[in-house]
């Protein structure tokens, strides 16, 4: 924004306090907003940027405080209301009603309940004129269901932009999107800040904040502890503000690796549904050594990970683990040769919502370690969830606490605790800071990094390049189910790396064999 | 051919269509609460007072459509007990719905008893008669089939397609199917989840009473202890062979209607004297049963049915 004042906030948030029972998730909040402007709501997990926007949109009753819309009070804790003035919010977990069609969702609640009709023609040619001017690429008439993530998220901006929303809240609105959809998503909100909305940006993402905002607000604890013009400040000042001290990312230096432990000689898998199958694939995994699989999304980066873990098979080629030839394989065997699997989504295959954090810290070896007899040992296992809440820092109420009301890093502590207590030679990293604050992705980071100084080979899958030209000794490139030649750290730059996961490069290889 | 026979006689599709009746009413009821979220397992004991209730109210002097409100009324008081303990309160719809029933079974009887101490035969009313639809009821078999049925037939079917219609067409309906399928998209809305939800289960309810007030005031004259008779549990499978839909559901309905009418035709030929008469009985279960296994593999069921909604948590 220039210097000059603007006329008049469209958004004034005055004093707004919010308790949840000793905890306060926020502590006397003001800022404001004005037109045309893009604020940043900077903080780690847990400071109180959701509980704000909660409040602001009318889903929370704050403690004490006043949100002024347009300059007119709004009345607490109605959401009805808040939409009414013009604010519309993109929630992190979205909104929508798979059953029903695009259309359907955005018209939702924007009628009265008493109309007779829904009136399809004009409301889809509405969403089509929006979804032209703001480059929102859907179908009306497709099913919410059978969208993919980036998809959805469209619909969402398009349900606010559809009740005509001023202000825009997006919640983490890139914590589900490849690196392409996020850039896309950026240009949709330039051209909505240039025809006058104003946006509110959650994130932890510092690259995002930075590239995006005109102002950054960060958030510690529920405190507003800073503001800066964005231009004026730096992703190492943003970091330090928003975890209360200087950050320091672990080192990986260069080490001489040692024999390959798990080997692919041109393996090809089945496909199944509509998931991309690995196309004769060769790979080595040495112990001492990151391998970082770098790749656009859903191009066969699951059906490695599922190779590796044990889900599938080879269908074609060759695969060795520990110098042995598999046969047989499945999850059991994987886990036998002590193969680690950290697992991409940690909520649906990485643990038991409702079970304890001692159930969920011996899923793999429940059997074998925590049984005498056919009978478990709750006290040893136990014993053995208390051991890891400590030696991983899991921050908890005790091992009996169900793990879904774990913050996701806290979870995923659990889950690094589970699979590197055993000393494994071989580990599966498949996207293991997804959605992490700072602190947490330098935990685990660092944990990744001390097993590789162990000796074990490490597989790590991602779609930040950065955490994979940072952390890989060798990077392989994965393009519809093909590999690849591996490049050495160091050799290739992030654009040279985004030739190759563009498709390119791939046939003189295989003209060249 | 005897069967042919069966098939192409205007009487057999007259009785499909009376049987399915009580069962359209019922099973666009259940559709209802389900579309909404809610599985309804007070079905069963919602039809018995509804039965009773409109038949008793005839008896009592109303006229035979007051009656039917009084059925409806009835059964959107158990549904407004059912919807309080199952979406304010969130508990276990398999526990509140066979709890509903057996509640309002047992009432219905006590009631009986009570207004009628010392009868040995249920009275009998002046129950809805045939009204034949002008001209259209001359068609040949389609006009006695579907033409020369009873009002209550007619409202049947006129239900099917209000069903339809406000579930696809209106804004209301719109929000019903929202509230089954993801309720937090909603609530996001500014909208009740608690309100759409109760709402739907008061009404779906007062419809499922009507289906049983069909069998006493159009079906028949009078009121017995066991005359719904598990129609309410085929009501459930009937909204699960309709893959949640209106028209499926009825076409459902008729279907195993249509089982049901044939099946009593059979024992009278040179078969019937075969087999024994049970196996005839279990035809449209059993029909209906492969016919489930058929027809709802691809079924969307709606995402949210039996998830309780409590704002605020994750």
């Amino acid at each position: 924004m220039t210097g000059a004042e603007p006329a008049q906030p469209v958004l004034r948030l005055t004093d707004i306090t919010k308790r949840f029972g000793s905890v306060t998730a926020n502590e006397a909040i003001t800022f404001d907003l004005a037109r045309g402007e893009v604020i940043a709501l900077l903080g780690e997990n847990g400071a109180g940027k959701t509980t704000l926007m909660n409040i602001l949109f009318g889903q929370y009753t704050a403690d004490t405080g006043e949100v002024e819309i347009f300059g007119k009070p709004m009345p607490p804790g109605n959401p009805r209301a808040a939409l009414d003035a013009g604010v519309g919010m993109v929630h992190q977990h979205f909104t929508l009603a798979g059953n029903l069609t695009v259309w359907e969702n955005i018209v939702l609640g924007a009628q009265s309940l008493a109309a007779m009709s829904l009136k399809p023609a004009a409301v889809k040619a509405r969403i089509r004129a929006l979804a032209e001017q703001f480059h929102l690429d859907v179908d009306p008439d497709a099913r919410v269901g059978r969208l993919t993530v980036g998809e959805r998220q469209r619909v969402e901006i398009l349900k606010a932009l559809y009740r005509d929303a001023r202000i825009l809240i997006l919640d983490e609105p890139t914590a589900v999107l490849t690196p392409q959809e996020a850039d896309a998503l950026f240009a949709t909100l330039r051209e909505a800040v240039d025809l006058g909305l104003s946006i509110i940006f959650i994130s932890h993402k510092l690259h995002e904040v930075l590239a995006i905002s005109d102002r950054v607000l960060v958030l510690r604890h529920g405190r507003l502890v800073a503001e800066r013009k964005t231009g004026a400040t730096s992703r190492e000042e943003l970091a330090a503000l928003m975890v209360g001290s200087e950050v320091s990312a672990p080192e990986f230096v260069a080490q001489s690796p040692g024999a390959p432990l798990l080997s692919l000689r041109d393996v090809s898998t089945e496909a199944a549904g509509t998931a991309t199958a690995l196309n004769r694939v060769t790979l080595d995994l040495c112990a001492g050594q990151i391998v970082g699989l770098a790749g656009v999304s859903g191009n066969g980066q699951g059906a490695l990970s599922d190779l590796v873990s044990g889900l599938i098979s080879p269908s074609n080629g060759e695969m060795r683990v520990l110098d042995a030839s598999i046969d047989g394989w499945s999850p059991r065997r994987a886990i036998a040769k002590g193969i680690a699997r950290i697992p991409e989504d940690r909520h649906k295959t990485g643990t038991i919502a409702d079970f304890d954090l001692t159930e969920n810290a011996i899923l793999e070896t429940y059997a074998t370690e925590f049984a005498r007899r056919g009978w478990m040992d709750w006290r040893r296992a136990r014993a053995h969830a208390e051991s890891l809440i400590d030696t991983y820092d899991i921050r908890c109420p005790g091992p009996d606490v169900r793990i879904r009301l774990l913050s996701g890093g806290n979870m995923q502590k659990l889950i690094l605790g589970r699979v590197l207590e055993t000393g494994p030679r071989i580990i599966l990293a498949n996207q293991p800071v997804r959605g992490l604050d700072i602190g947490a992705v330098n935990y685990v980071h660092s944990r990744l990094s001390d097993a590789r100084a162990d000796g074990a080979a490490i597989l790590l899958i991602s779609e930040d390049l950065d955490e994979i030209m940072r952390l890989s000794d060798v990077i392989h490139v994965i393009s519809k189910g093909r590999l690849s030649p591996p490049f050495a750290r160091g050799t290739m730059r992030a654009q040279d790396l985004g030739v190759w996961m563009a498709g390119h490069g791939f046939e003189d290889i295989a003209n060249a064999s | 051919m005897d069967i042919l026979d069966i098939l192409l006689s205007a009487s057999f599709w007259a009785a499909a269509i009376r049987i399915a009746s009580p069962l359209i009413f019922a099973t666009m009821g259940e559709l209802i609460c389900e579309r909404a979220g809610v599985l309804n397992l007070g079905i069963e004991g919602i039809m018995v007072a509804g039965a009773f209730a409109g038949w008793i109210a005839v008896w009592a002097g109303l006229p035979l459509w007051g009656g039917v409100a009084v059925a409806m009324l009835v059964g959107m008081g158990f549904g407004l007990i059912h919807s309080i303990l199952s979406v304010p309160f969130g508990l276990s719809q398999h526990v509140v719905g066979v709890g509903l029933t057996l509640l309002a079974t047992a009432l219905t009887f006590y009631t009986y008893r009570v207004v009628l101490p010392e009868v040995s035969s249920p009275p009998k009313i002046q129950a809805f008669q045939v009204y034949e639809v002008p001209f259209l009821s001359e068609l040949p078999l389609i006009g006695p089939a579907l033409f020369s049925q009873t009002p209550l037939t007619y409202a049947a079917f006129i239900l099917a397609g209000l069903t339809a219609y406000v579930l696809y067409r209106t804004p209301l309906g719109l929000a019903v199917r929202a509230a089954g399928e993801n309720p937090s998209a909603v609530a996001a809305q500014g909208l009740s989840v608690t309100a759409v939800r109760m709402g739907a289960v008061i009404v779906g309810s007062g419809f499922m009473a009507v289906g049983g007030a069909f069998l006493t005031m159009s079906a028949f004259d009078s009121f017995f202890f066991d005359m719904v008779n598990g129609r309410g549990w085929i009501c459930i499978a009937l909204v699960v062979f309709g893959a949640w839909r209106p028209g499926k559901a009825l076409l459902g309905a008729v279907l195993f209607a249509a089982f049901d009418a044939f099946q009593i035709r059979l024992q009278q030929t040179p078969i019937g004297a075969v087999l024994p008469y049970q196996v005839f009985l279990m035809m449209p279960y059993f029909l209906s049963i492969l016919a489930l296994v058929v027809m709802s593999r691809r079924a969307e069921v709606p995402a949210a049915l039996m998830v309780a909604f409590n704002k605020g948590e994750r």
